[in-house]
């Protein structure tokens, strides 16, 4: 006699399963985004970072990754939803008195209010840029760049011309023409807003805290837990995911902040 | 010289399984602090008796840390404050005069409480009994030294063998998991070769039921294993996700019943 | 007359032998019977799920949560068998003579060789099952020497081979419950049994939950119940640890052996006030390299008990290392009762040590020197932070203080050597029956006689007696038994929820347990015991006027659940300080101050008592009725022991 098991994702296992597979998923994005927004420190007038921000969204297979990518946040949050309810459920009544800091820490049991920090960031982050960028209205900028001496002229506008009819790159008489919409500078506007500079950095803190505790944890939760390398995956989580990364990303809003004062 | 004290207790009294309980407010005198946590409550049980006030109830049996029956969260914290402990093993040297302890239940929707400070495992033995065992018969068994094991393995395996099914890693988790404990099974039979032949069937086996019987999932917090009276490490449970997803996504074999 | 049923032929043939000889229930059959399993320890378990195995149906019961919590979990030392894995000259015949020495010549031969002869498989056994047993480097089972034996036979699983070893017997057990051929009822105490045709066919439950008084009916019944040292009230024994279920069933016609012969082990952490519940037993290996001492004068020890001095300002030869003085060539490692003896004589002279008094040392300090502290961390790390955490002080740093506690119980249920007790149909295994310990239990050899009944004895004995029944039908539910017997049961539920008078159930129990341990305990004398007799029946009287009992029947009740078994404590009590005034002589762990040679040892009397002492029930306030079991010895010489 034999019965089927469950099946491996309806179960609590499965399902921390696909919480620690697009978490580490969306871990290996934040590098990338990282990467490429630290054009944004180029004093170029974001001519790198623009050319970067269009090459994100307009290359096919960076655009599969990229809805990949929307979906693991999604599938990740609405995965957090049931399994915090269940776990909620798996303890109807709670204690008077619990002392949850003598044998934890306050960010692994509070993943789910890091998670929901992060969620209402990425959806302001994502109107703020992506959805201004995709959709609404940028600045407009035009790069001449003279191939030979590397002297670049610049014209800029607050306003998309009438004419523009997407990005453009063309060489005429050994002078480069980029025609594109301006996000640096759209960055830079959005940086002015101390409200908006303070939502970045506490969620970046947030981030910080959901990643000391959740890259190590999906490493747990995949089964990887050796004596040997549990050192090192506990020391990228802190240090690179936990440290390096959200300051990283923190010393952005404060760059264009302070830079704009 | 022992030392005195007078205490405050904060005791969860619920008459049974279907009855409304509530926080009772208990004053015991004069308790030695080298009596154990339970026989403090013993004190204050006789007391209780003499005014012809029911006791309260709690589980408790071999009062020498290994039988596993005692429970209660003393102060947020389950087996009490000391690390390594259960509550039968904890003094009151561990408090001080003058303190108000809250003692509660484990807290779980697959441990029901029965009365007062005793709730109902038998989730647990139902977890064992999904699998919790190497399928042979009493008699025909090959000699002991037939297979040898390197200590090292037996070792290990010893240690996950060491739970004592208490229930404080469930108490402690902030999602009521049991993973703690059956990983500790699970992994005692992964490791030695006896266990080698139901390997997989038994992870599987053994999380159905743990997640049928209602117990929150692990979310890594690592609170089982630091209130663990017995020090059964996380790395069980690192190895149980192993055995089941191994059995999941790359074997085939399915559950016996 | 009492016929213990020993198979006929040389003793290392007679359980082959009987073996061929036994009846055989025809596996289609044998799901037409019903065994019911009293207690899930180490005897209950192994025996639920081998006879489970068979194709028996199978209900357990135990009065904990689960039927892993049985007390069996807290043997610590090991368990022996006669593999002779070390080379070092260990045999069956060997295991079967030490064990029948070290019992004082006062176990049944034929019982003890069968042990011997199954401890074996035992161990193969529990490998089988996953039982994490120590190993060597080289991988294979590592041994140790254990309670003075010459011979390294000991198997054991850290400082927790009973855990292990109940674990393994549970996951056997949970296996037949998954499969549905065992029903396992915890939280369930037996309160009776029932009796159709003077056979065994039932026991009366409470359901300790809703106190429900149920009728479970059955071919047969096993009380694998454990021993009764809580009659002492405090003991190395669990809380619950009681002796009703044998008692009961001793009171329907079952007859029980020498209840005196009961165990007290020299290394336990010694009583530090009244509010005490019970005792911790620190294994008995810590023996191996700790020496015992107290200070060669009384005056000493005052000041040492006065807090003046302490240990270590005790100069080498003001310390009597009395165990090495006495015993030269065991020094340390004398057997249990001549360690207990010998600490209590130390105490009665005036040098114990410990704020009470009633204390010796047993100091690490040589050891630590010889080995190194890491070492000696080793080999007994977790017993030495368990001293730490109860007493408060540091075993590294200053000797350990024992005292001995009660530990076993070598009497029980008399059995035959089927393990069928005087009532047909109903069995006794493990430490609940009398049989094969004599009037010592040898260390490590409570586990192997637990398992041994549960795995290996009573599968085959109790096939022979169903097969004899001659009819496979079921037990009639509807018997009048049942329900004469279900009425006794709560009529005297309902006498004990009537008494409320002044005394706790706990009062009086401690007050029992200062009678016992006076006058029955380590040294007895005819005057003692005839004087606790009387002060037991006085407590009888006073517990039954003068006790408080709270609550009700319907629901968890512990005033009652308690209230019932010192009851029967205090009836038990009472035949013991009989059984023990009857024994006029000493042997093993009953020492009698009357019978000692020049030198202060147990002097036994071989030509007026190598008999089992089995007692008959005759009723309420009736004296009981003693049987003999003559002992024969044809396989060794009975000799007075000697540790010198």
């Amino acid at each position: 006699m034999s019965s089927k098991s469950k099946p491996v994702l309806t179960s609590s296992l499965g399902k921390k399963l696909i919480m620690s597979l697009t978490g580490l998923f969306l871990c290996t994005f934040l590098v990338v985004h990282l990467i490429g927004n630290l054009q944004l420190f180029k004093d170029d007038a974001g001519y790198a970072f623009n050319n970067y921000a269009y090459f994100m969204t307009h290359f096919t297979p960076i655009k599969v990754v990229s809805y990949l990518l929307y979906a693991s946040i999604v599938v990740h949050a609405i995965y957090a939803l049931v399994l915090t309810r269940q776990n909620k459920a798996a303890r109807p009544v709670g204690y008077y008195q619990s002392s949850g800091n003598a044998n934890s820490k306050w960010n692994s049991r509070n993943m789910g209010i890091l998670g929901t920090v992060i969620l209402v960031f990425l959806a302001t982050h994502m109107q703020n840029f992506w959805w201004q960028y995709k959709f609404g209205t940028t600045p407009y900028v035009e790069y001449q760049t003279e191939l030979e001496s590397g002297n670049r002229q610049i014209n800029a506008s607050d306003e998309i011309p009438p004419n523009y009819d997407g990005y453009k790159i063309f060489v005429n008489n050994g002078v480069e023409v980029i025609q594109t919409k301006d996000l640096y500078k759209q960055v830079e506007y959005t940086f002015k807003n101390p409200l908006i500079v303070l939502l970045y950095v506490i969620a970046m803190a947030a981030l910080a805290f959901h990643l000391i505790h959740g890259f190590q944890s999906a490493f747990q939760t995949l089964g990887f837990n050796h004596r040997r390398y549990i050192g090192l995956i506990k020391g990228i989580g802190i240090w690179i995911f936990g440290v390096i990364i959200p300051i990283a990303f923190a010393a952005m809003p404060l760059y264009f902040y302070f830079k704009s004062l | 010289m022992s030392k005195h004290l007078n205490l405050t207790l904060k005791v969860w009294r619920q008459k049974n399984n279907k009855s409304k309980g509530q926080f009772v407010t208990i004053q015991a005198n004069d308790i030695a602090d080298d009596m154990s946590f339970l026989e403090m409550l013993d004190v204050v049980n006789e007391d209780l008796t003499r005014k012809g006030e029911d006791p309260i109830y709690f589980d408790h049996d071999c009062r020498e840390g290994i039988c596993g029956m005692c429970s209660l969260v003393i102060n947020g914290r389950p087996h009490g404050p000391m690390e390594g402990t259960t509550t039968c093993q904890l003094h009151m040297r561990s408090f001080h005069d003058g303190q108000t302890i809250v003692i509660e239940p484990w807290r779980a929707a697959a441990f029901p409480v029965l009365k007062d400070l005793a709730v109902d495992r038998t989730a647990f033995d139902r977890i064992q009994q999904a699998g919790g065992y190497v399928n042979v018969n009493t008699g025909g068994v090959p000699d002991a030294n037939t297979i040898p094991i390197p200590k090292r393995v037996a070792d290990e395996a010893f240690e996950s063998a060491t739970c004592i099914g208490c229930g404080a890693c469930v108490a402690a988790c902030k999602n009521a998991s049991a993973m703690l404990f059956v990983s500790a099974k699970v992994s005692q039979f992964a490791l030695l070769p006896q266990g080698q032949t139901e390997r997989y069937e038994r992870a599987q086996a053994m999380v159905d039921q743990m997640d049928k019987e209602g117990f929150g999932s692990c979310t890594n917090t690592g609170a089982c294993e630091a209130e663990c009276p017995v020090g059964i490490k996380l790395t069980n449970i690192a190895r149980l996700n192993r055995e089941y997803f191994t059995a999941k996504i790359f074997r085939q074999e399915d559950v016996h019943s | 007359m009492l016929d213990s049923k020993i198979p006929a032929g040389p003793l290392a043939q007679k359980w082959s032998n009987h073996k061929f000889n036994m009846k055989l229930v025809n596996p289609a059959n044998k799901r037409k019977f019903t065994i019911i399993v009293v207690g899930t320890g180490l005897a209950g378990a192994s025996a639920a799920a081998s006879l489970a195995e068979l194709g028996y149906n199978v209900k357990t019961f135990c009065y904990q949560d689960s039927p892993r919590r049985a007390h069996s979990i807290a043997a610590q030392g090991g368990i022996n068998a006669a593999k002779n894995y070390q080379n070092d000259g260990d045999s069956v015949f060997r295991l079967f003579y030490d064990t029948i020495k070290g019992g004082d010549y006062r176990a049944r031969e034929a019982n003890v060789y069968r042990l011997a002869e199954v401890s074996n498989n035992i161990i193969d056994q529990c490998v089988a099952q996953g039982v994490p047993f120590a190993r060597e480097y080289g991988g294979l089972l590592d041994n140790r020497s254990f309670g003075g034996a010459q011979v390294s036979r000991t198997f054991y699983a850290r400082g927790q081979t009973g855990q292990q070893l109940l674990l393994g017997a549970y996951s056997a057990l949970n296996r037949q419950i998954k499969k549905g051929k065992v029903q396992s009822y915890t939280r369930h105490e037996m309160l009776d049994i029932v009796k159709i045709d003077g056979h065994a066919k039932g026991i009366i439950t409470r359901d300790l939950i809703t106190g429900k008084i149920e009728a479970h009916e059955g071919h047969a019944v096993l009380l694998c119940t454990g021993g009764y040292g809580n009659v002492f009230f405090l003991s190395t024994n669990a809380m619950g640890c009681n002796v009703t279920a044998a008692w009961r069933a001793h009171k329907r016609g079952a007859f029980f052996a020498n209840p005196c012969y009961t165990q007290i082990h020299p290394t336990c952490i010694p009583v530090t006030g009244d509010h005490q519940s019970k005792l911790t037993l620190m294994s008995e290996s810590l023996r191996n390299d700790g020496r015992v001492w107290v200070p060669k004068s009384q005056e000493v020890a005052a000041k040492l008990r006065k807090g003046e001095i302490g240990p270590n300002d005790i100069k080498e030869e003001d310390r009597d290392y009395f165990l090495e003085r006495k015993y030269p060539s065991f020094g340390n490692l004398v057997p249990r009762d001549v360690a207990s003896r010998n600490a209590k004589e130390a105490v009665d002279d005036g040098r114990g040590v410990g704020k009470s008094g009633v204390a010796v040392f047993l100091d690490f300090a040589d050891a630590i020197k010889r080995l190194g502290e890491d070492t000696v961390r080793a080999k007994y790390g977790n017993l030495f932070d368990m001293y730490h955490k109860i007493t408060d002080e540091n075993p590294y740093k200053q000797p350990m203080r024992i005292y001995p506690a009660v530990h076993y119980t070598m009497g029980g249920v008399w059995v035959d050597y089927n393990l069928m007790t005087t009532v047909p149909g109903l069995y006794a295994l493990g430490e609940c029956n009398f049989s094969d310990h004599g009037a010592n239990r040898l260390g490590a050899s409570a586990l192997m006689q637990g398992l041994s009944d549960g795995y290996f004895v009573i599968p085959y004995t109790v096939g022979d007696y169903l097969a004899n029944l001659g009819t496979f039908a079921p037990v009639d539910k509807n018997h009048s038994a049942f329900e004469q017997t279900r009425k006794d049961v709560e009529d005297n539920i309902n006498k004990l929820l009537s008494l409320k008078g002044e005394k706790t159930v706990d009062d009086i129990h401690k007050q029992l347990g200062h009678i016992m341990w006076e006058y029955c305990g380590m040294a007895r004398t005819a005057e003692g015991l005839t004087k606790a007799k009387g002060l037991i029946q006085e407590l009888k009287r006073e517990f039954w006027s003068n006790a408080r009992v709270l609550g009700e029947n319907e629901e968890l009740n512990m005033s009652l659940e308690k209230a019932g078994r010192v009851a029967d404590f205090l009836e038990l009590g009472e035949l013991m300080v009989d059984d023990a005034l009857n024994r006029s002589e000493s042997c093993g762990g009953h020492f009698r101050l009357e019978s000692q040679t020049e030198e202060g040892e147990a002097k036994r009397d071989d030509e007026n008592f190598t008999y089992v002492a089995a007692w008959e029930y005759k009723g309420e306030n009736q004296p009981e009725v003693l049987h003999k079991e003559e002992l024969i010895f044809e396989n060794v010489k009975l000799t007075q022991r000697s540790y010198k």
